[in-house]
């Protein structure tokens, strides 16, 4: 009874506290402006279908998708053992879907391999990401906390499965020593490899099986709890990620409406002036990019794919994809901490430009779109780094002397260089 | 010969009552840079080989405004935009093609918002088309036949609007040897000049992107390496340059091959 007890304040806890970080996450990405993407429902199904639950675009690295598709599958239907978790810590009952019969043999044969995959999988992220020098896995902004934050997540998952089979054994171990409190249930294709690492005394066992349910279960609710604060967010985000993707073709940019009335004023002089205040071209801050760049940078995992693809990164540059990303979800969170604090925004003196992404960075960008096509969950860091330099050529005129020159020439000469817009069709006369 | 081509613009096409079936974009790069000249040219051969009823549209051409948009500048590409969108309106233009994908990316998918509706197709798509129709073919022992030639994806044409075949099927016609790049299609690597690349100093790094790219020309040991993209040709011509392979690979357009394919 005690035990019942002990699990219903630590659930209740856990799905409380969860429930309050994912709504100062909804309130956060929802500081972002406006856009519409709920058109097409149907199309956004399917590439969500595609994309997040299909994972097609982890396959462009073969290895590396078989390995997260193991961590992928084993933590997605995992969860329907950690359903009876739940049910037996509330109800203080023993595998209760075990009434299931052979069925329920069936699902622990495929959770077992599966916990298997999950762990062999881990074992071998954390070998990569440690010791094998891959690109994607260095990189300035993948020191200190994120990169700590990665390995953490790997053993947590580690240890949360090893908890499971060190369970499933000293249950499966009980169950040959005919234990009352242990009823003939499951079948056990790789705990059973565990059994002579374990000891022959009941008295023990239960206390290793009781411990391992324990910290399987507080394990889960620790990491659910885990996920705010982590890169590990993706898990739950990658649906409605790719479900809002931009759906028109990558090279097509928004055209700015604000501007689009301006300009048309300027034109046809007839026209009344644009009413509509417009408080900032371009984005300085967080608060100026839409809420599906917002959603975008929680969603980001830091897997580097972006990076790895960046011609200006793979060449030296400054500028890394992903640190835009990780740049945003920090600024992000701090004005979401600023607000809740003083209820609106005080100024802090920080800007998401310069405080946190330099002009050297978002001025090294071809706008290739690779970073956009690299990444598994549709992630477009590539916007945010045009509306930053929206925001500084439009708002501060602080562009590279030499863009200034070619802005001069287009609005002079009707071309970039420097040539008489009488001479444009020479060529055909030669 | 080159000389004997009339290019006809399209006021003057108007002016003797007669319309063109299809505006050819020439862009900046094409109309100023000596060496997309030529690329011009060889697209200007193809159209009058084949006898499609095209103009140009001379000192009227202003730029659509990319450099400008990429580089944050929305108010001058709009400007650029809607002049140029009232002349192609003033015109009826109906049917663009374009020497350049960037061009091609900002006319298509960027003017119909501001109200330029237009079919626009860039000149890979619509060589690839001629050919389909047979009004293309290369000429017997073509100087291409078993050459060893490789086709880089310009991002605004690959990965921005997603056009990867029409380029290949042009070359797979010639009886060469194709070879891909190791980074192609949807991972094809940037000759470095978009984003307004083109028009300033790289940031400091360890090396410039179109040397890297150039590494990928040379390990995969082509001696052609087939552009569709005038900007691209400036920065693989430097990388070859800087090199030191201008001896080994030559860098020419997908439609300067297919003239000298076609003896144009």
């Amino acid at each position: 009874m005690m035990g019942q007890i002990i699990f219903f304040c630590l659930f209740a806890l856990a799905v409380v506290i969860f429930a309050r970080n994912a709504r100062r996450i909804y309130k956060n990405i929802k500081l972002g402006k406006a856009i519409n993407r709920s058109d097409r429902p149907v199309e956004r199904l399917k590439l969500m279908f595609l994309v997040a639950f299909g994972q097609k675009k982890m396959f462009k690295k073969p290895l590396p998708a078989l390995l997260h598709l193991g961590v992928y599958v084993g933590f997605c239907i995992i969860n329907i053992e950690m359903l009876e978790i739940v049910i037996d810590g509330l109800f203080g009952t023993h595998r209760i879907f075990s009434s299931l019969g052979s069925f329920y043999d069936g699902l622990i044969y495929a959770f077992e391999w599966l916990a298997f995959a999950v762990l062999f999988s881990c074992v071998i992220f954390l070998i990569r990401r440690n010791f094998l020098h891959i690109y994607r896995f260095s990189g300035r902004e993948l020191k200190n906390w994120p990169k700590t934050d990665a390995n953490l997540i790997l053993i947590a998952e580690i240890l949360l499965m090893t908890a499971f089979l060190f369970m499933n054994a000293a249950d499966f171990k009980l169950q040959q020593l005919n234990h009352p409190a242990y009823h003939h249930a499951g079948a056990f294709p790789v705990s059973q490899f565990l059994l002579p690492l374990l000891p022959e005394s009941t008295s023990i066992l239960i206390g290793i099986e009781r411990f391992a349910w324990w910290f399987h279960i507080i394990g889960v609710l620790a990491f659910l709890n885990y996920l705010p604060i982590s890169k590990h967010l993706h898990i739950i985000l990658a649906f409605p990620n790719t479900y809002f993707s931009k759906l028109e073709p990558k090279g097509k940019f928004n055209n700015m409406p604000a501007v689009t009335e301006e300009v048309k004023a300027m034109l046809d002089p007839s026209l009344p002036p644009p009413t509509g205040e417009v408080s900032r071209f371009g984005v300085k801050d967080v608060q100026d990019l839409t809420w599906k760049n917002l959603l975008d940078a929680y969603t980001c995992t830091e897997c580097g794919r972006c990076t790895a693809a960046c011609p200006a990164n793979i060449t030296g540059k400054l500028l890394s994809p992903r640190k835009i990303m990780m740049d945003t979800r920090d600024r992000l969170a701090e004005v979401g901490q600023n607000i809740a604090k003083n209820s609106a925004f005080q100024d802090d003196n920080k800007s998401l430009i310069d405080t946190y992404i330099t002009r050297e960075e978002i001025w090294a960008c071809t706008t290739c779109n690779a970073c956009v096509e690299a990444c598994p969950v549709n992630i477009d860091p590539l916007e945010i780094i045009i509306g930053l330099r929206q925001y500084a050529v439009m708002e501060e005129s602080q562009a590279p002397a030499s863009i200034n020159a070619m802005f001069g020439n287009l609005e002079n000469n009707g071309a970039p260089w420097k040539y008489a817009q009488a001479d444009r069709a020479n060529w055909s006369k030669e | 010969m080159e000389n004997q081509l009339h290019i006809p613009t399209v006021a003057e096409m108007i002016a003797k009552g007669e319309r063109p079936d299809i505006l050819f974009w020439v862009g900046c790069a094409g109309s100023f840079d000596e060496r997309a000249q030529r690329i011009t040219k060889s697209i200007c051969k193809i159209l009058h080989h084949v006898g499609i009823k095209y103009a140009i549209l001379g000192t009227e051409e202003n730029c659509t405004g990319d450099p400008a948009k990429r580089a944050g500048n929305e108010f001058l590409f709009q400007m650029q935009a809607m002049m140029n969108i009232e002349v192609l309106n003033g015109y009826e233009i109906t049917k663009i093609v374009t020497a350049c994908p960037h061009c091609f990316n900002t006319l298509k998918n960027e003017y119909p918002n501001l109200g330029g509706n237009f079919e626009v197709i860039h000149h890979t798509q619509l060589i690839q088309s001629l050919i389909a129709e047979g009004k293309l073919k290369p000429a017997d022992g073509n100087e291409f036949k078993g050459k060893r030639i490789t086709y880089h994806d310009p991002c605004y044409l690959g990965r921005a609007n997603e056009v990867y075949e029409a380029p290949r099927q042009v070359l797979e016609v010639l009886d060469a040897d194709l070879v891909e790049l190791k980074r192609c299609r949807s991972n094809g690597l940037c000759c470095g000049a978009g984003g307004a690349q083109m028009f300033k100093e790289p940031e400091p790094g360890r090396k410039d992107i179109n040397v890297e790219r150039v590494e990928d020309v040379i390990e995969s040991r082509a001696t052609i390496v087939a552009a569709a993209c005038p900007f691209c040709m400036t920065m693989l011509r430097d990388g070859v340059k800087a090199k030191e392979k201008e001896q080994e690979i030559q860098v020419l357009d997908v439609a300067e091959i297919t003239a000298k394919a076609n003896k144009l």
